[in-house]
């Protein structure tokens, strides 16, 4: 993600002409001003603004009847003439159901709603556990060093290499019915050893900075030098780690889904992913069943990694441009 | 030694120095396999009395210790022998409530007036934290009334300096909000670090005048940690000059600048390109280029223009020329050599030089 | 200034123009700067941070990058001026007519490569043939006119020291007998006897081929040492310039008496005095003399008119008010 395009970076100009450039902005020139340096980040935001949007917003208006099998019913004529209704599955597109029904007669439109917000309520928690156990650990062994840094460096390298579908597939197999929390918390357990990397690297450069010494002159303690002077300049850190924690916890659990390995009774991405492709919905050409959930999954991923690069950009010093 | 000279050393241990560096050696370990060594500062002495104030200066160029040494002397790097020693307390074994104390007396001004600041607040951040953290003022308006007298004091206006972020002021104004920080805890010593190097000139001369001003009018002792000689002829009494972490020489500044004896004090001071072009540099002397190859004795042989063959031998001791001057080099050692580890009994006392 | 002593300058720039082009406008690096520089003389260009002198430099080099533009103005060197050359022929006027030694502070040589591929390398650039020994002899040559022995041809960067290191970037700089040399800061970082060694031996190569040589700086005292005639930079422009020795004798324009006021020296301990006030913006200059915000001199015509350049007396040339035509007519430099 180091690669950025450069075009959305402000000229260059030499340190020294610095004092010399300040002025006051109004608030509008600087969000402005904002949002034209870093495109990426905006837009990135927009799409998952979007797709969280269509989560929250599905999953309140429509009824969870809707995703349940069996839900839908068509009226269709019998062998003796009279009308009935029976259950409808595979129907395509219509007024009723948008996106059509699946092999299960559920709601498509309603089950992409539910499925999606399932997922993202499963990335947030697997995002909040891995960046709080990271971040402290990152902390504690880059700040305070010694023994304990050690142990987390050792700890997070042997962890790191082992890959966590590996790891998850092993754990969900003797775990007979796993919620999408649980699943949430398990991968926010198995994947904090980047963050603490990221952090622990920059905490090292940071802690033996003038002002970091300084405010040991100032009186202030370790606690205090942590939160208010380490902290508030790793937040871009931090945040992209964030997002990077949460985009690979979706993706993880949409692996283990798909492979029928995760929550089996909460709607979820990944499992719809399993029933498409169990139940053949390529080869029947019900475009309508895996067309959705990979276009949602597609625009989330995409806006998250533009998200992510565009928090590069303010986090990463060799491609920013001002402070 | 003479018996003049001993009663003078030990009449002066006597009573404690406020802060006092006891033969610090520094050595750097780095590699993790194969260990190197890096000897930064070797058995160096020095110490700053209660009173009178005093600014000494310690001079030497880049690899010569003499920020390891400032470090040391802040408790920031802990020495690998000697001990630095604060009110008669080891630093590092000071409670912590002693060692608050000492943080607070015995205070900093970096080199980078970049760096100094953390980008994330406002320069206010650098002064207002302290009056909390030490409880210097009992109300909101008299915070404000402390930070603004300090500011006042280092000649900046503190409505054009408030409010604003580190990057919107200049290298000067950001090296003088330091300083004023300084200031303002009241400290009994500051220990600045190349304060200047990275000010413009123009406004160097200002930031001089207020440690100068600190030392005579707030009774605040300077360690002023240099490179570059004209500066420290300006501001201090005394000067320690070191070399690759030993004091090549010691004592009064105008005796050791005006009549250099160490042959590598001579070389700093005819290269000091004077800003007068009748004064033209000399080409009397030349350093050599530096050896890698390790030689025992006189750390300096290398380059020395001077060198005889029993530098190599081993490493000169201290010689006193002078009663305030101190050399390391075989070329006196018809005189006394200088046992007293402290260098107090080599200053000259203030105003009598 | 006369056409023919243009001819026989090796360089000369005229009103040149230098600005960064940033968010908020065009950053007036270097405001119309004119100086001509005569053969085999040494011209210090001394200013503090902002004072365009390091754009000057890149200017004269033509390596300056977006969003530095050059906008106006000649940069003649040897009678034809570079802003009209193509990019072949500027790399090859590069080294063989105008040569940089670089910062100090800067590592420029490869580390990976031994010096004397370095210096050879330069050479071939500049399709110059040689045999394998002539050019082993003109790497010897050339290191031991900078008071290097030989054998340092073989070796790398890092087995030198930063002045040896310097040294080699001199020894690089003079080897196609360039007619300029362009020092920007060229002992920034090194310590003060390295410095002293660097500086002289840049002095004597000079003298040697018979090079016109550029120092820029900020340290009046290595320009006392180094330069036979100064000029001040400040905010973009050069407030005045003369030879080294009127300047700190006797200088005519407020920034620098007051500059040279504020030099500590080791023969006389004085109170030391400072310039108040900031440089100023070079985005919103301020009106008139780009100076008034901090001339304890300034008069209202000051912060209205910009000065006009005036010849004060022989090569000593100054743009402030404080003198009219009673004291210089006003030239076009």
């Amino acid at each position: 993600m180091a690669n950025m395009d450069t075009t959305a970076l402000e000229p260059q100009l030499p340190s020294s002409y610095d004092v010399t450039v300040f002025e006051e902005e109004t608030r509008w020139v600087k969000v402005s001003g904002a949002i034209r340096r870093n495109v990426l980040l905006f837009a990135g935001s927009l799409l998952i603004l979007a797709i969280v949007l269509f989560a929250v917003a599905g999953s309140l208006i429509i009824d969870e009847k809707r995703t349940e099998v069996g839900f839908a019913h068509a009226e269709r004529e019998t062998a003796d003439g009279s009308i009935k209704e029976v259950v409808a599955p595979r129907l395509k597109p219509s007024g009723e159901f948008w996106f059509g029904t699946d092999q299960f007669a559920r709601d498509i439109f309603a089950y992409v709603a539910y499925g999606t917000l399932g997922t993202l309520w499963m990335g947030l928690i697997a995002g909040i556990i891995g960046i709080g156990i990271g971040t402290l650990l990152g902390f504690i062994g880059g700040y305070f060093g010694g023994w304990l840094d050690a142990v987390i460096v050792v700890l997070s390298d042997a962890l790191i290499t082992i890959p966590g579908l590996m790891l998850l597939i092993t754990i969900s197999a003797y775990l007979d019915q796993l919620t999408v929390e649980q699943l949430g918390i398990l991968i926010g357990v198995i994947s904090w050893m980047g963050t603490t990397r990221v952090v622990r690297a920059q905490v090292l450069t940071l802690k033996n900075r003038a002002y970091v010494e300084v405010s040991k002159f100032n009186g202030q303690g370790d606690m205090e030098i942590v939160v208010s002077e380490l902290i508030p300049n790793l937040a871009p850190f931090i945040a992209a780690a964030f997002v990077g924690a949460v985009a690979g916890a979706i993706l993880l659990s949409i692996g283990l889904s798909a492979l029928g390995l995760g929550p089996q009774n909460e709607p979820s991405l990944g499992l719809m992913a399993f029933w498409f492709i169990r139940f053949g919905a390529v080869p029947q050409g019900m475009w309508w069943w895996f067309g959705p959930p990979i276009v949602v999954i597609a625009i989330f991923i995409v806006g998250l990694f533009m998200v992510t690069a565009g928090l590069d950009q303010i986090a990463n010093p060799r491609l920013r441009t001002s402070v | 030694m003479t018996t003049a000279q001993l009663d003078r050393s030990t009449h002066e241990v006597e009573n404690e120095p406020l802060l006092r560096a006891d033969s610090v050696s520094k050595t750097f370990v780095s590699g993790t396999f194969r260990k190197h060594y890096t000897r930064a500062l070797d058995t160096v002495t020095l110490s700053v009395p209660e009173s009178p104030p005093t600014i000494t200066a310690i001079a030497g160029e880049s690899g010569s210790g003499k920020t390891t040494l400032a470090r040391t002397v802040l408790g920031l790097v802990e020495p690998t022998s000697g001990a630095v020693i604060y009110r008669g307390t080891n630093v590092a074994d000071m409670s912590r409530a002693q060692h608050a104390e000492f943080r607070r007396e015995v205070q900093v001004i970096f080199q980078d007036p970049f760096e100094s600041y953390n980008p994330f607040y406002k320069v206010d951040h650098v002064l207002r934290t302290p009056i909390r953290r030490y409880n210097l003022a009992s109300s909101k308006s008299e915070a404000d009334d402390i930070v603004e007298e300090a500011l006042r004091t280092v000649g900046l206006r503190p409505e054009e300096t408030l409010g604003r972020h580190p990057h919107q002021l200049s290298g000067g104004q950001r090296q003088r909000v330091m300083v004023a920080r300084a200031v303002m805890l009241k400290p009994k010593i500051i220990v600045a670090d190349e304060p200047v190097s990275m000010v413009d000139a123009s406004l160097r001369a200002t930031i001089l005048e207020t440690l100068r001003a600190m030392n005579r009018d707030l009774g605040i002792s300077i360690l002023y940690i240099t490179h570059d000689l004209t500066t420290a002829y300006q501001l201090a009494e005394n000067i320690i000059v070191l070399y690759k972490g030993r004091v090549a020489e010691s004592g009064s500044v105008d005796s050791v600048i005006n009549d250099p004896t160490h042959p590598y004090t001579q070389l700093l001071v005819s290269s000091i390109p004077q800003p007068d072009p009748e004064t033209q540099w000399g080409r009397e002397q030349e350093a050599r280029d530096e050896e890698d190859a390790e030689i025992a004795g006189c750390n300096f042989y290398d380059r020395c223009p001077l060198r005889m063959d029993e530098c190599t031998v081993s490493d000169p001791p201290l010689y006193r020329t002078a009663a305030n001057r101190i050399t390391r080099c075989y070329r006196y050692a018809e005189s006394p050599v200088h046992l007293a580890p402290d260098l107090r009994s080599v200053f000259a006392p203030v105003g009598s030089d | 200034m006369t056409i023919a002593t243009a001819v026989h300058s090796p360089l000369v720039v005229k009103d040149l123009k230098v600005y960064y082009h940033t968010r908020r406008g065009p950053v007036k690096a270097v405001d119309g700067v004119s100086f001509e520089l005569h053969r085999g003389e040494r011209l210090g260009l001394v200013g503090e941070s902002g004072s365009g002198k390091s754009t000057i430099a890149l200017a004269l080099m033509m390596a300056h990058k977006e969003p530095a533009r050059i906008e106006g103005g000649s940069i003649i060197l040897n009678g034809s001026n570079v802003l009209d050359d193509n990019s072949e022929q500027v790399r090859l006027r590069r080294l063989s007519e105008i040569a940089m030694v670089p910062q100090g502070a800067l590592n420029s040589l490869n580390p990976v490569m031994r010096i004397r591929d370095q210096v050879i390398d330069g050479l071939k650039d500049h399709n110059v043939n040689m045999s394998d020994g002539e050019f082993a002899n003109r790497v010897a040559e050339l290191l031991e006119s900078v008071g290097l022995h030989r054998d340092v041809a073989s070796r790398f960067p890092h087995e030198l020291s930063g002045g040896m290191k310097q040294r080699v970037s001199i020894a690089i700089a003079i080897s196609m007998n360039p007619s300029v040399i362009v020092a920007d800061e060229p002992t920034s970082a090194l310590d003060v006897v390295v410095q002293k060694q660097v500086v002289q031996t840049l002095r004597d190569v000079q003298e040697r081929i018979g090079a016109a040589a550029i120092m820029i700086g900020h340290d009046m005292g290595l320009m006392a040492q180094f330069a036979s005639r100064i000029g001040i930079m400040y905010g973009g422009k050069i407030v005045e310039i003369g030879p080294v020795s009127h300047i700190f004798k006797n200088p005519k324009h407020p920034y620098t008496r007051l500059l040279i006021s504020s030099l500590p020296d080791t023969r006389s301990k004085r109170r030391l005095e400072g310039i108040p006030g900031l440089p100023p913006s070079l985005l919103r200059p301020p009106p008139g003399c780009i100076f008034h915000t901090r001339c304890p001199d300034a008069m209202d015509i000051c912060r209205q008119e910009i000065p006009p350049t005036r010849e004060i007396d022989a090569l000593r040339y100054a743009a402030c008010h404080l003198y009219g035509d009673d004291d210089g007519k006003v030239v076009d430099l």
